[in-house]
């Protein structure tokens, strides 16, 4: 069996993982566009704030690829998928074949067509280490940052490089940080944590153009800056499927088995839609717990061959941990139904419940056991089979059944 | 491999486990010697239900055959032995608690500092010999053993 894995970070490493649970013997070639073996992708914000060494970014011990017999091809950028001739065409011009691909490409930042963008001179994004290296070239402590994107990207970049510029600016266009993860009250508690550190938001407001050095924002105010970086979103990776004649909507389009449209196709990570049980439809989820899960399953899947009851991936659901200057948010699932708030200080709590479900919750500051809310989100455990009471004052497994502790606490799980 | 199992039938809720376990790691020479340092110290164990409570058990890592902390690490801090022990490698962590977010057991949990992560890992980070936490329980409500 000859496995082709396009892409070399989380989803791929698990499918490596799940793929020789399965096959010892079958060919692994993993071809990266990157030159670095698999690294946290999110630990780049780190490395620029000195928490984490480059060396210590390795997201797999040194003789991983060797261990797990896997050809890894760095700097290889595929280019082509022939989905007839099941072969894969690198930008070199070398040819590949293959009989069960997977496409774990991940997504890119989007750059926003704004006119006078060519003429920056220093324009980063913030996805990749070559992105953080670069970046890092560019630092230095008289140097003004502007930030274009209050996001999660955005925002860990501006942690990341807080103590090494001198001024940072955060233009977004919607009415809080963190949009895509908090509500105006949680959102309001970690702009205060971030303006602590010097950190100036703009928001409701957008780059509207960019001369001779400066941002002209849609409000016409002007920011002068000597560094841009552009975080306003990410983009799935999906023309190589696409191309190839496969289904593809925002992301590749999959089944609960990692399938795409395309025989001995699979897609995993960023790159593909995938089921999201907290609002009962497929999207995108790209966070990297959800890579690692889908890569599992399309890794497993990929090796099983016909005869092997396949793996299914059944419950994606959206969650972050992000922390900023100490202060930690934790969040899962869909922000709908009956909120069940608590706050004291800048510890924030907020459940929320609709039809007997735990359907998300944000947790501000005390984070402590999260898991345990996470678990009734991803399970959908119904709230009138625990002791819910409990629950809402802190999360703890004394809320669930006899039966369900001596399951989980008197057994191997 | 063996793995720490409760018995809700025998645990009190006294909390001497957590004690015994901040103890283990702490370094120190005298269990007392924890008084007034207690905030430098995070037990890895944790004991539910409050003195009203009619149930008390301790929880602490299960050492999930499918660990959805491993999986879900960002920084691939968090890894499983040969044997089958899940253990961290605090140089890789960054502190972000994508595991806290993921444990159904709630049994990860930031380390005292607040900079990165902690769990069990049966006391083999330690000079004990085997789990503190199980040895030193009074009413072996804590037991350290292989089962299915």
């Amino acid at each position: 069996m000859r496995y082709v894995i396009v892409g070399g970070s989380v989803a791929a490493i698990a499918a490596i993982e799940a793929i020789r649970k399965e096959d010892g013997d079958g060919d692994i070639t993993v071809f990266s566009d990157e030159k670095y073996p698999a690294y946290g992708r999110p630990t780049i914000s780190y490395y620029l704030n000195g928490t984490i060494s480059r060396e210590k970014m390795a997201y797999r011990d040194e003789d991983f690829y060797a261990r797990m017999g896997v050809t890894l091809e760095l700097g290889k950028k595929v280019i082509k998928i022939d989905a007839k001739k099941k072969e894969v065409e690198i930008s070199d011009g070398d040819k590949a074949a293959y009989d069960k691909l997977l496409v774990a490409t991940g997504s890119s930042p989007v750059i926003p067509a704004v006119e006078g963008f060519e003429s920056v001179r220093c324009a980063h994004t913030f996805m990749t280490m070559d992105d953080a290296l670069s970046l890092e070239k560019d630092l230095g402590p008289e140097k003004s940052v502007l930030v274009v994107g209050a996001g999660l990207i955005g925002l860990k970049c501006v942690e990341g490089i807080c103590g090494r510029v001198k001024k940072i600016t955060c233009v977004d266009m919607a009415d809080r940080i963190l949009p895509s993860v908090l509500d105006a009250e949680g959102a309001e508690i970690m702009r205060r944590v971030l303006e602590n550190e010097g950190v100036e938001f703009i928001l409701n407001d957008s780059v509207a153009k960019f001369s001779d050095g400066r941002a002209v924002l849609k409000s016409g105010k002007k920011l002068p800056f000597d560094i841009l970086v552009m975080a306003v979103g990410v983009r799935p990776n999906t023309s190589l499927v696409k191309e190839a004649g496969g289904n593809v909507k925002r992301g590749i389009v999959v089944n609960s088995y990692m399938e795409t449209s395309l025989d001995g196709v699979y897609a995993a990570g960023d790159c593909a839609e995938g089921y999201d049980a907290s609002v009962n439809e497929d999207r995108v989820l790209a966070i990297l717990p959800n890579a690692a899960f889908q890569g599992s399953v399309a890794g497993a899947n990929m090796a099983k061959g016909t005869g092997g009851e396949k793996k299914q991936h059944l419950c994606g659901v959206p969650m972050n941990a992000v922390g900023f200057f100490g202060t930690h948010v934790l969040s899962a699932g869909a922000y709908v139904g009956e909120c069940l708030r608590t706050r004291d200080g800048d510890n924030l709590k907020k459940l929320y419940v609709k039809d007997g479900l735990l359907k998300g919750f944000i947790l501000i500051g005390d984070i402590e056991r999260a898991g345990i809310y996470t678990y009734l989100v991803r399970a959908q455990v119904p709230v009138d089979e625990v002791n819910f009471n409990l629950l809402k004052d802190a999360p703890q497994l004394l809320a669930f059944s006899d039966e369900f502790r001596r399951e989980k606490l008197t057994q191997k799980v | 491999m063996k793995r720490i199992y409760v018995n809700e039938k025998w645990c009190l809720g006294c909390h001497l486990c957590e004690y015994e376990c901040m103890f283990a790691s702490s370094g120190l020479d005298k269990m007392f010697k924890l008084k007034g340092r207690l905030s430098g110290y995070v037990p890895k164990i944790k004991v539910e239900g409050d003195d009203m409570s009619p149930v008390h058990f301790a929880v602490n890592c299960r050492h999930c055959e499918n660990a959805i902390c491993v999986q879900s690490c960002v920084a691939g801090a968090l890894s499983k032995t040969g044997e089958g022990m899940v253990e961290l490698d605090r140089e890789k962590c960054v502190g972000c608690f994508t595991c806290v977010l993921v444990c159904p057991y709630g049994a990860i949990m930031p380390a005292a500092d607040g900079k990165a992560a902690q769990k069990c890992v049966l006391c083999t980070d330690n000079s004990k010999e085997g789990p503190a936490c199980v040895r030193n329980c009074p009413n072996g409500a804590i037991v350290y053993e292989e089962r299915g």
